[in-house]
């Protein structure tokens, strides 16, 4: 199988402190990976160099089937090329419309004078439409995403994701503060969307991991510890060290 | 979700854009009806109620509504708190001013060297020229800047083109290396105090601080008299304020309004949507300067000097209290603010508001009125943060929903949540 995302030897360190010590993952095409590991272990940290905010110290990130190199993009070069990014926290644009918030993420030319001149088809429509009958915000499109509860904006945010039709996306906790139905729905849209693309969710909640039942990689201080299946990596001595140990 | 149409009135491109968006249309009206009744009142054209230069004050003060426009779409829609654009707006009066100046000298120099015996050589003419201008700065030669001083349609084009290219130069430096919010304000304001400072130097060529003056002469028109020209600017200013208005709609209203706003609101997020920040901030910081110098050379030839002292810093600032009075992210605010500070301005430091005479102290306008200025900025900052305009929500009963934490935006501190930066 290719590889979509190719990660190699990468470390970064902020003041002396390595936040991510030769890294190295890979994942391919249509893959669903869930990344685990204890607070610190680097897990925002490798997204943030993925997604071009952070630029590590050395290491290679290659992207795609011409083995593009990620770090000399900048973070917009970088979505354009098809990396879609949900924050921990819902991060929508509050003073807006769900609707707007759609139709900014939704997969389109991005620059300036396009989107100047920037209408909505028929078919753009449609698409903020399903996309919001998909995560249950249809009734709510021309609401003010600040007015909507906070599960509701974890929603929005992973509809703004789909609607950017990124090859790779990377998730941040996507189930934080959803009731035990939401998580299913996640896990639901998830799944799907690992059928046709790359998903790399990081997680805490062991259960939700479990649930997505996919290979799992284990980050402890800012390398990988352990890779395979969720009952591979919950058996190994070293990842029960970590997480119940010390 | 049959009738998706009607679920994005925003977005659908069926209806005209005066329907969707009713406050253009509201606004023009308003205009259009405004000037009517000038033109109705004024000495020149009508039955005479308003003076000459009471036309020329709210020629101006039009003007100042359209910088004010300029100044809200970087500042209220895209968050760039920009204290530089009276610098473009003085740019473009400078550029305006020179042609005013040169043309009008020519004539006057052509006229005296018409009694001389042998006919003026062109050299003869220019060194006359150059000597009435720069005369005052002890020069009698034109700086390389004043080469298209002598073509309108030339020095019309600098009027567009200098602040443009300013602009463009600045903003990409700026923003390539992420300079935001205050540090931007203080480079902004560091352009405009360099930029002044320069301008008052003897030897930069524009008259040092005696600015460029006789601007309200309009060259080889000496006949039409002053109540008329008035009225012309008149027209030309609430025309383009019109323009400018029209075009700032269409501006924020769409995706493009859209991204500005997000902008504004976590701009780290709508580089995560693929959107490049820094190319949507120095199009709207480019485009309101140009706004801002045509602003500035509709105003210049109806106050009839510009120095220096116009682009100092303070005008800038007193620009961003005129829109946060106004209120900030809307459009109609930016020009209720602009017109009704200036105006009041114009009253108390023109001497006719009435001294209070507190027995022990006198206070007077003159005097009072920035420091007036001064606390309604902080009382409006803290107690009304969306202005004037603000008003109009709550005859509308548009507010936003009461909740906890702060107001959703326009400032970034008013967003409660700041998560792609953490």
């Amino acid at each position: 199988m290719s590889s979509l995302l190719e990660v190699s030897g990468v470390s970064v360190s902020f003041d002396g402190f390595k936040a991510i010590n030769n890294l190295t993952f890979q994942i391919g095409e249509a893959e669903m990976r869930a990344v685990i590991g204890p607070n610190g272990a680097g897990k925002t940290t490798f997204m943030d160099i993925v997604t071009g905010k952070t630029r590590p110290d050395e290491g290679r990130v290659l992207w795609g089937e011409k083995s593009q190199s990620l770090l000399s993009m900048s973070e917009s070069q970088i979505a354009r090329a098809g990396v879609g990014r949900k924050f921990q926290r819902p991060t929508v644009f509050e003073d807006q419309t769900v609707a707007e918030n759609l139709m900014l993420a939704i997969k389109k030319n991005r620059s300036p004078f396009a989107v100047l001149n920037f209408r909505a088809t028929r078919a753009d429509q449609e698409k903020v439409a399903e996309l919001a009958d998909e995560i249950g915000l249809l009734a709510a499109l021309e609401r003010k995403s600040g007015e909507l509860s906070h599960g509701q904006k974890q929603w929005l945010e992973i509809g703004m994701l789909l609607a950017q039709d990124p090859r790779l996306l990377l998730v941040d906790e996507p189930a934080a503060g959803m009731t035990p139905a939401e998580r299913e729905h996640t896990t639901d849209i998830l799944v799907e969307a690992a059928k046709t693309r790359a998903v790399v969710v990081v997680e805490h909640d062991m259960e939700f991991v479990r649930r997505l039942n996919c290979k799992v990689t284990v980050l402890h201080e800012g390398s990988v510890l352990a890779e395979g299946s969720i009952d591979h990596v919950t058996s190994d001595q070293s990842v029960i060290e970590v997480y119940l140990g010390r | 979700m049959t009738d998706t149409t009607s679920l994005f009135p925003k977005y659908a491109k069926s209806r005209p854009f005066v329907a969707r968006h009713p406050s253009v249309l509201i606004f023009l009206v308003c205009l259009a009806l405004f000037t009517l009744g000038v033109t109705i009142l004024s000495e020149g054209f009508g039955i005479g109620v308003i003076s000459t230069s009471f036309i020329k004050t709210l020629g101006k003060t039009l003007c100042l509504c359209l910088v004010a426009l300029a100044m809200d779409l970087v500042w209220g829609y895209t968050g760039i708190l920009s204290l530089g654009h009276m610098a473009f707006f003085g740019i473009g009066g400078y550029a305006i001013g020179m042609w005013l100046m040169y043309a009008r000298t020519e004539i006057i120099v052509v006229q005296s060297l018409a009694a001389a015996p042998l006919p003026p050589t062109p050299q003869e003419i220019s060194d006359g020229i150059a000597t009435q201008i720069f005369g005052v700065v002890g020069a009698s030669e034109f700086p390389p800047i004043w080469a298209f001083a002598h073509s309108l349609p030339l020095q019309l084009a600098a009027v567009v083109l200098v602040p443009g290219l300013l602009a463009l130069v600045f903003g990409w430096l700026a923003f390539r290396s992420r300079v935001t919010g205050v540090y931007l304000s203080i480079l902004t304001q560091a352009m405009t105090l360099a930029l002044s400072l320069y301008l008052f130097q003897n030897d930069s060529g524009l008259r040092g601080n005696n600015g460029l003056s006789g601007l309200q002469n309009l060259p080889g028109l000496d006949a039409v008299p002053q109540d008329t020209v008035s009225m012309w600017f008149l027209w030309a200013s609430a025309a383009a304020l019109g323009l400018g208005y029209v075009f700032a709609a269409w501006t924020v209203s769409g995706k493009f309004g859209s991204v500005l706003r997000a902008i504004r609101d976590n701009e780290a997020r709508v580089r995560f949507l693929g959107y490049s920040v820094e190319a949507y901030k120095l199009f709207i910081f480019t485009v309101t300067a140009i706004i801002a110098a045509i602003a500035g050379a509709l105003y210049y030839p109806q106050a009839g000097i510009i120095n220096p002292a116009e682009i100092a810093p303070i005008a800038s600032i007193y620009l961003a209290v005129w829109v946060a009075i106004g209120g900030r992210g809307r459009l109609y605010g930016a020009v209720i603010g602009a017109a009704f500070v200036s105006l009041l301005s114009t009253w108390f430091t023109g001497g006719q508001a009435p001294d209070i005479n507190l027995g022990v102290y006198t206070v007077q306008w003159v005097d009072w009125w920035t420091i007036l200025l001064g606390l309604s900025f902080v009382a409006v900052t803290l107690f009304a943060p969306k202005g004037i305009g603000g008003i109009l929500d709550l005859l509308e009963q548009r507010r936003s929903p009461d909740r906890h934490g702060a107001d959703l935006g326009p400032d970034a501190g008013a967003l409660r949540e700041k998560e792609a930066d953490t």
